[in-house]
């Protein structure tokens, strides 16, 4: 009767943690409702992958040889082989965009890209901390505000810490209303925080909301062929929504297609959190660092908007600029708030919508870029 | 330095020129597209 107490014996003090952890972001999602589409998976999962023995993985039987486990077998299949998950999601994230308030104020793309230096200076700082270069990449792709792109770079870059990184991306995106208004406040005065921006969006015809994905994709596919597929699928997505003629498969793509893969994703996930790979100083370390991405972000998007300020007759209000970022709607709706509490007349949603998702779009030609970029200095 | 930083700082420096090149075309793009596109009155 050995066997059944064969799980008991082989428990480590490690696996026990995983589930605190599994335990901690199942009641965060629930309790606090932070990205509970993942987190809920994600920490479920955990428990799952870190039961001794577990047959959710790959098991050696004695005398049957391997045996296929379901979360191992998922994750070799939707995210080792072709990062299939994270890039279907993203036909999802592009049918979900309006991109009309990007398109009648274009020049509110330059925020996007200016948001992206977070994500390199967060490298920078994780090579200071002796991280090899991919993995310092991958860490620093936390600061894209978007978890498919940071999951997909980070396994395109065979970094060793993709579970810790999707965690992390994951949890600051939830937490953009609590670390967007502390980082904006470093960096703007209350002067800054209640300049007003007039609102006169160019009209935006159908052809041109049909052409901008085309296009886009083209551009980006050219310049940075290494983010065509992160770049073309949201903007396949996001054609399904604007040709008018697919309104039954776009509305699967915003609804279903993004609820199930959001599932299977999270709990795919986890196959990166067993115990002994997860349980590390490095695993804080990232959780820091990815922190200090969404600081580093917000600050540059705001300082950008500063300098432009200087040569700008109609200023724009700083934390407009700070809506760069991939974490869509929340950071409009911070900037929209942050902008009525310096002055109950201060509308910045409109503006904001057009930063956040020029983000969108910035973060994933970020991601491309650094697939394309990492490899040659490995 | 370790070259660990120095590479960073070619990647910062490549990647964000890279990325307000694409960024910059699409503006330019997106502005030819709006004038092009606009409804007369």
């Amino acid at each position: 009767m050995e066997f059944l107490v064969q799980g008991i014996t082989q428990i480590t003090w490690q696996q026990i943690l995983m589930w605190i952890i599994g335990g901690i972001l199942i009641y965060l999602a629930i309790a606090k409702e932070l990205e509970p589409a993942l987190l809920l998976p994600m920490g479920f999962g955990a428990i799952l992958v870190n039961i001794p023995m577990s047959g959710v993985l790959n098991q050696i039987l004695p005398g049957i040889g391997e045996v296929h486990g379901i979360i191992d077998w998922l994750f070799e299949v939707g995210i080792e082989s072709s990062e299939m998950m994270p890039l279907l999601l993203f036909i999802g994230i592009g049918a979900m965009i309006d991109f009309g308030p990007l398109l009648s104020n274009p020049r509110l793309l330059l925020f996007g890209a200016a948001a992206q230096f977070g994500i390199f200076a967060t490298i920078t700082v994780a090579s200071l901390l002796k991280f090899p270069i991919h993995d310092a990449a991958a860490i620093g792709i936390i600061g894209a505000a978007d978890g498919p792109t940071s999951i997909l770079v980070s396994q395109v870059l065979k970094s060793n810490y993709i579970g810790p990184i999707a965690v992390a991306a994951y949890s600051y995106m939830a937490l953009v209303p609590i670390i967007q208004p502390f980082a904006i406040k470093i960096c703007t005065t209350e002067k800054d925080r209640k300049i007003k921006m007039k609102y006169n969006p160019k009209s935006v015809s159908r052809m041109t909301r049909l052409l901008f994905p085309i296009v886009v994709t083209i551009i980006a596919g050219l310049v940075a062929p290494a983010s065509i597929a992160l770049v073309g699928f949201l903007m396949f997505g996001n054609l399904i929504r604007e040709c008018g003629v697919l309104r039954s498969l776009s509305e699967t793509a915003q609804k279903d297609l993004v609820n199930l893969i959001t599932l299977l994703l999270g709990i795919t996930i986890s196959a990166s959190m067993k115990a002994d790979v997860f349980i590390s100083l490095n695993t804080l370390l990232i959780m820091g660092l990815g922190l200090l991405a969404f600081i580093f972000d917000t600050m540059a998007g705001a300082l950008f908007a500063k300098f432009l300020n200087l040569f700008l007759k109609e200023k724009i209000n700083p934390m407009v600029g700070a809506a760069g970022i991939s974490a869509f709607p929340m950071s409009s709706r911070v900037i929209q708030k942050m902008g009525l509490e310096a002055d109950s007349q201060n509308h910045l949603l409109m503006h904001a919508v057009g930063a956040n998702v020029s983000g969108q779009i910035a973060s994933v030609i970020a991601g491309g870029v650094i697939i394309g970029l990492v490899p040659g200095l490995m | 330095m370790n070259i660990n930083v120095i590479n960073s700082l070619k990647l910062m420096g490549m990647g964000m020129s890279a990325i307000f090149l694409v960024i910059i075309v699409i503006y330019l793009s997106v502005n030819i597209m709006l004038r092009l596109t606009s409804e007369k009155k």
